[in-house]
């Protein structure tokens, strides 16, 4: 109780209060408004809606108890986002149990982040994994397909495991701000998910010029950049409250982090479309799949770390 | 045994064995996806029949009722593979709520084999059958038995109702101890016209709406 009295001081709090309003304002939106109007709201802006307010009391309760609470909670997302991927891609029968390595890579990848190895955090995917997993592929016996095979499983290893892991480091890293390691993780999240969610209104609103129609009709100029200007003040705004960034560093990853966001977004809907799938899964009412919803965290959670790791940590480490 | 089916599954300890077990562990260690999952029938009588991949289909068939309406879903079971021995008997009939089927002949002569399922139709109960009689190769439909369209032919007033079941071939396999965790998928179809006068047809579009269905979960196999 005191652990979370103490996070909940030093910004947390304020944060938290501004999570509840724009929840608030968005079940006032998509449930309030329709009904005074005497009209029946849009059963998918309601669901997804609804939503949202479980998943962010979820992620809020996981991080607030503790850090080894919030690294687990990140922990079990990596696991059904990897879940999610390894069903939706295609397999081939005999690797069935070289996919129980991959899932193995799951503890490995948090244990280091959970006593703070730094090094071994930061190349067991991208490199000891990288050379393992075709090694065990290869005791098969079967070639055919082979490198479709290590390729794909490695792709998704590094998404779902090495990406959003970095999620879970920002708990580690030692605290320059009252907010800590919290107040790193809560930045990140909710500038992208609410970037998430102003490119969607913006792009509802004035989307006329599309910019990759190929892949993802929906997406346009004037909802990328409506999305990139709200998130770019929010930003600004909320980095002293939470972080220890400065104003400049602030307006850098508030153009940075939307446009990243975007790119997550698109490049997992060509990984969809090439899978022929229009959501990767069902799990969340509205949304779709987990990796439909942390589809841009998983590119914005690394370039925010090493982002901060460089410029902010850099001179202390 | 008749006596032993009508009084059912465990009024309390199955319900709660799916609440606390069958569905979590469904849930997180391989997630469902459910396709017309209102097509599911409410009340009995009904037939469903599945296509058969691993021992755990049964769980996932269950898993999908309401935990009200489960008192009502019987399972056939094979009783020469799980009325054995005792624990496995007691689980099958209590906790699983299985209707124990003799499949196989004893000393030439052989009691009708699809009494009990006749039994539990006539008491409004919803029976779940895998007419392939065997698990066979993962995510591999093998021909539907008759027993279905002998079934059906005695209740042709009850539904049937054909689910495709996808996923278990690969995360559980026949022979395989260790699952995998995959997104598990069902697709739960229209009801099948009942046809007395032919049983070759009836089943034969059966098979043909479960193949449809199955059509429509996604697949991705590349041998």
């Amino acid at each position: 109780m005191q652990g979370i009295l103490d996070t909940l001081r030093g910004g947390v709090g304020l944060i938290l209060g501004l999570i509840l309003l724009l929840l608030l304002i968005a079940t006032f939106i998509s449930e309030l408004v329709p009904k005074l109007r005497g009209r029946a709201g849009s059963p998918e802006l309601i669901s997804r809606v609804r939503a949202w307010w479980v998943m962010a009391g979820l992620f809020v309760l996981a991080v607030l108890v503790g850090k080894r609470v919030g690294i687990a909670f990140i922990m079990f997302l990596s696991y059904l986002a990897l879940k999610e991927y390894l069903s939706l891609i295609p397999q081939r029968s005999a690797d069935r149990k070289v996919l129980l390595w991959a899932y193995l890579a799951i503890p490995l990848q948090y244990l280091w982040v959970f006593t703070g190895r730094y090094g071994m955090f930061i190349i067991i995917v991208p490199v000891y994994l990288f050379l393992l997993l075709p090694f065990r592929l290869m005791l098969t016996g079967i070639t055919q397909n082979f490198l479709r095979a290590s390729s794909t499983l490695h792709w998704g290893l590094m998404m779902t495991v090495f990406c959003l892991g970095h999620l879970a480091y920002l708990l580690v890293l030692p605290p320059l701000h009252p907010a800590g390691g919290v107040g790193l993780l809560l930045y990140v999240v909710l500038v992208t998910q609410f970037n998430d969610v102003a490119q969607y209104v913006s792009g509802k609103s004035f989307g006329k010029h599309k910019i990759v129609p190929q892949v993802s009709p929906g997406k346009t100029w004037e909802g990328f950049i409506g999305g990139l200007i709200c998130t770019a003040v929010l930003a600004v705004v909320i980095a002293p409250v939470i972080t220890p960034l400065s104003v400049w560093e602030a307006l850098i990853l508030g153009l940075l982090l939307p446009a990243v966001g975007f790119i997550g977004d698109v490049t997992m809907s060509a990984v969809k479309r090439d899978l022929g799938v229009k959501d990767a899964s069902s799990l969340i009412p509205g949304h779709g799949g987990i990796l439909d919803r942390v589809d841009s965290l998983m590119f914005t959670a690394p370039v925010f770390f090493h982002f901060i790791y460089y410029f902010v940590y850099g001179p202390y480490r | 045994m008749p006596d032993s089916d009508s009084a059912g599954p465990h009024p309390w300890l199955r319900p709660l064995f799916f609440a606390a077990v069958v569905r979590p562990a469904l849930l997180l260690g391989f997630g469902l996806g459910v396709r017309h999952r209102e097509r599911l029938p409410q009340t009995g009588p009904a037939i469903m029949v599945a296509n058969h991949n691993s021992h755990l289909d049964t769980l996932l068939l269950l898993s999908l009722f309401r935990l009200g309406a489960l008192r009502t879903v019987r399972p056939a079971a094979a009783a020469d593979y799980f009325g054995k021995s005792g624990a496995v008997r007691w689980i099958t009939q209590n906790l699983i709520g299985a209707i124990l089927i003799e499949r196989h002949a004893e000393g030439g002569r052989r009691a009708d084999p699809l009494a009990p399922l006749s039994a539990a139709l006539l008491r409004g109960e919803i029976v779940l059958l895998f007419p392939e009689g065997t698990r066979g190769k993962p995510e591999v439909r093998e021909a539907f038995k008759t027993g279905l369209a002998h079934l059906s032919r005695r209740h042709p007033e009850v539904p049937v109702i054909p689910v495709a079941l996808r996923g278990l071939g690969h995360a559980l396999p026949k022979g395989e101890w260790i699952p995998v965790p995959l997104n598990l998928y069902a697709a739960i179809g229209e009801a099948v016209e009942s046809d007395p006068k032919n049983k070759q047809a009836f089943t034969r579009a059966v098979e043909a709406a479960i193949d449809a269905l199955d059509a429509e979960l996604p697949t991705a196999v590349w041998d």
